[in-house]
């Protein structure tokens, strides 16, 4: 195979740690309405761990994607 | 393609500072495109806070109480996550904030560079984040700071945890400077792919021109998006701070 070709399809490969951020932030924010709802008077005080779990899952998702402009640009 | 996405991210010497400053250990130092942006950034923050408040009204405008809202906010954020004594840090964890945060909102002006989408200068951030914390818990505890890698365990599991929390706080730099730097770049690298259809759409000429105006709405939502992400990646770069301030002043106990 010619490695140019390899390269994308590596990149594309990479890009499936997407999916992981995905279910992941998913999951905060329906964990996070699901608490709410059954007490919304702590839900107020909840929002820095919510934004923070965003966050946090997010980037760990992004990585997957630096890896893949990794594999593309260099 | 009519413009490589890629292409609003290089850093090229500013218009008119061709030639090298001055040279370091035989390097050429350039002022690029990205030092012009820090120091317009650094220069719009300071006057925009200090302009804000400097008339001292009892009852504030909306710019000034623009600019007292974000003191409290940063001020109440550091209470939260450290307790009384980590308000000392405060000019630190505010100064970064506003960096971070007008580096990412000049970024998003069309046309211009985002600062903060160079992991050369979000990896020297979260360094010297790092060198505060690691200065204060030597300071604070001594050489009690190395307890901060021994949680409460059995003897036979800390064989175990302490390589897990020795590798779990070496990697922080480097999870606190990609998560700002892909999120910048994932985001810009959107907007400039989508606006790359609009182009070719628009080009095609006859009915798929008219088509062009869908993916023109797609780029004003996501900006829309990425407005959001900017503040939000400026909150978790200052809120990562604080927590980590807070484990190198109270090492395991609560604050």
């Amino acid at each position: 195979m010619d490695l140019q070709a390899a390269k994308m399809i590596g990149a594309g490969i990479a890009c499936i740690a997407l999916v992981g951020a995905g279910i992941g932030i998913g999951n905060v924010f329906g964990s996070y309405l699901t608490g709410a709802l059954r007490n919304p008077g702590a839900a107020a005080t909840q929002t820095t761990n919510l934004l923070l779990g965003f966050a946090l899952c997010e980037a760990t998702g992004l990585f997957g994607l630096v890896i893949a402009l990794i594999i593309l640009f260099t | 393609m009519a413009m490589h996405p890629m292409e609003q991210f290089e850093v090229a010497p500013a218009m008119g500072m061709e030639h090298p400053l001055f040279h370091l250990f035989g390097y050429p130092i350039y002022f690029t495109n990205q030092s012009l942006l820090m120091v317009i950034v650094v220069a719009a923050a300071s006057l925009f806070l200090s302009l804000a408040v400097k008339p001292g009204r009892l009852v504030p405008n909306k710019t000034q109480s623009l600019a007292e809202v974000s003191y409290e906010f940063v001020a109440n954020m550091i209470h939260s996550a450290t307790g009384e004594d980590g308000l000392k840090f405060f000019p630190f964890v505010f100064t970064l904030f506003v960096f971070v945060l007008f580096c990412n909102f000049f970024g998003m002006v069309p046309g211009s560079f985002t600062v903060t989408s160079q992991i050369a200068v979000t990896f020297s951030l979260a360094c010297l984040v790092m060198v505060i914390v690691i200065g204060t818990g030597f300071a604070k505890h001594g050489i009690g700071f190395l307890k901060l890698f021994v949680p409460h365990a059995p003897w036979y599991l800390l064989i175990l945890l302490i390589p897990i929390e020795i590798i779990s706080f070496l990697t922080r730099p480097i999870s606190l400077s990609v998560r700002l730097f892909a999120n910048m770049l994932a985001g810009h690298t959107m907007l400039a792919v989508f606006a790359g259809f609009v182009i070719l759409l628009g080009g095609a000429g006859g009915a798929l021109s008219a088509l062009s105006i869908l993916p023109m709405a797609l780029i004003v939502a996501i900006m829309l998006l990425e407005l959001l992400v900017a503040f939000l990646q400026a909150y978790v770069f200052a809120i990562l701070t604080c927590i980590y301030l807070n484990e190198a002043l109270h090492l395991h106990d609560q604050h």
